[in-house]
């Protein structure tokens, strides 16, 4: 394995409700990059993060983190794994009963025992870093979308991950949000070393700060490399139709149906 | 003409079959292993919810329970002039049966229901997900501590439910219907056992609180994500916890009081 590799798929293969979401794919994040995965809606883009974070059992196939398999491992195993890995839910999924600060104190209060003090630097660093220092004493409930998602955010760096993974961050945000995020992963991404792979379908948001891009379509990778890349494959017209986001191409407008005349006439009959 | 019926029919045994594993998973996962760091203060916040909280209607319907039985249960006995007896019968048809029941099926509507929507809640935002993902197992953090208190408190609510109801029927059948205050109390002490009559019915809700807190969390952990599917989850709880409730009540009066 290539040594500036943090985390490494090789033949994964995964299906739910019988439906086939990935057909041995084989993917590399390299270390202290940001890679973006990129496909359209459905197409199974936070199944993968739930793999990477072994919420889900593979049907086939490896995920190496640190050269350690996230799978067919024990559970303890799985766990201090994951205490190096950080995910932004796309909800946020921040605990509704608690203040910013304390969900943001969550995870620390949960891991280690320490002075109260020293406890409440951190969560302020933390919040101080993402800009909601002011909003601490807030409820989830009082915050907009976007503070939620820079809340969430700060709680999935609070253990000081390796790796990062971001669910459709983007989604729903105003055009203030949105920069505001962008700017965040970018710079979380450089001053504190990590690895982060985003999930999106935000295609000229996420590809302004990825270094490398995967984008997913029909069950495999139909694209990979760094972005520049990416854009000068003019002949994938699959790929195309997906950055220029296409109406018409290989993915139709309209879902599989019989023919429009006969339906009419079977309505008419 | 007969294959679909066959294939329903195995469908439904295989999810049926399914869910029971994913059941006795979430159980051992919640139960066996090391146990979370701060089990003892989550589990005592749990006993307020479940048990603090279920208190006015467990002892206001122990009271008119106690009360309605000692009426209709004095007006049978006067015709033959058997009312000194009246302690007897209060006591152990609460004891024995009333008292484990009502209070079981109470607290699968009052704090099972509320069990499942919180966990579907949590589970359809994402936070467990997330919870997991701060390597921080659900199981043992968020079910494990209601396990737990539900477990513990059901029976002692069913203590307080006789109690009460035991004072409800003396206040009707002695102070209203003029029964012998000492004949009430003598005659009960005479014909209640600790072990058959008030451990059996600790035991009845033991096996009841695990039922309750078991199917109330599965359904709440294993919900469809959305509102209409915390409601179906919720309703689904009271309705199967309670059909639990009373055929088990049924085959362990039979094992206990039978033969």
């Amino acid at each position: 394995m290539n040594q500036s590799n943090h985390l490494v798929i090789k033949q994964l293969s995964f299906s739910r409700n019988e439906r086939l979401l990935f057909d041995n794919l084989d993917f590399e994040f390299e270390r202290g990059k940001i890679t973006a995965i990129l496909g359209p809606s459905g197409i199974g883009k936070t199944t993968l993060l739930k793999l990477i974070g072994g919420q889900l059992p593979v049907d086939s196939g490896e995920i190496l983190f640190n050269d350690q398999a996230i799978h067919n491992c024990s559970e303890k195993v799985r766990y201090q794994a994951r205490q190096k890995m950080g995910m932004l839910f796309q909800s946020g999924a921040l605990f509704n009963e608690l203040s910013v600060f304390e969900n943001v104190a969550f995870p620390l209060r949960e891991h280690f025992k320490l002075a109260e003090s020293l406890l409440t630097t951190l969560v302020l660093m933390k919040l101080e870093a993402v800009g909601l220092r002011g909003a601490k004493d807030l409820k989830p409930a009082e915050l907009s979308g976007g503070m939620a998602r820079r809340v969430a955010l700060a709680r999935a760096i609070a253990l000081d991950p390796e790796l990062v993974m971001y669910d459709e961050p983007f989604t729903g945000q105003d055009p203030i949000s949105m920069n505001v995020l962008l700017k965040l992963v970018k710079q979380l991404n450089s001053t504190l070393g990590l690895t982060s792979i985003i999930v999106s379908h935000d295609v000229n948001e996420v590809l302004s700060i990825a270094d490398n891009v995967y984008v997913l379509a029909e069950q495999s990778i139909i694209a990979s490399g760094s972005v520049d890349e990416i854009f000068k494959q003019k002949d994938n017209e699959l790929l195309q139709q997906f950055l220029l986001g296409r109406s018409e191409g290989p993915v139709p407008f309209h879902f599989k149906a019989p023919s429009f005349a006969d339906d009419l006439q079977k309505v008419n009959r | 003409m007969i294959t679909p019926y066959i294939r329903c029919v195995g469908q439904f045994s295989i999810k049926f079959v399914e869910s029971i594993g994913r059941a006795c998973l979430m159980l051992s996962l919640s139960l066996f292993g090391k146990p979370h760091r701060k089990l003892l203060p989550l589990f005592v916040q749990q006993v307020f919810q479940l048990g603090i909280l279920s208190l006015p209607i467990i002892l206001t319907s122990g009271l008119f329970i106690g009360m309605v039985l000692s009426l209709q249960g004095y007006y049978v006995l006067v015709d033959y002039a058997a009312e000194q007896s009246l302690g007897s019968l209060v006591a152990l048809s609460l004891l024995r049966e009333l008292g484990p029941v009502v209070a079981a099926l109470l607290f699968s509507g009052r704090a099972g229901s509320s069990l499942t929507a919180e966990i579907g809640l949590m589970q359809s935002t994402e936070q467990l997900a997330s919870m997991e993902m701060m390597a921080v197992s659900p199981y043992k953090r968020v079910l494990a501590p209601r396990l737990l208190a539900g477990i513990v408190t059901l029976p002692m609510l069913t203590l307080l439910f006789n109690v009460v109801a035991i004072w409800g029927g003396y206040l009707i059948g002695v102070s209203w219907m003029g029964v012998d205050g000492g004949a009430y109390w003598s005659v009960m002490q005479g014909s209640v056992d600790y072990l058959p009559d008030v451990m059996n019915g600790v035991l009845k809700s033991v096996i009841f609180a695990v039922m309750i807190t078991w199917v109330a969390l599965y359904n709440g952990y294993y919900v469809v994500p959305t509102a209409q599917g915390i409601s179906y989850s919720t309703t689904k709880t009271v309705v199967i916890s309670s059909l639990l409730v009373l055929a088990m009540d049924f085959v362990l009066t039979a094992l206990m009081f039978g033969a």
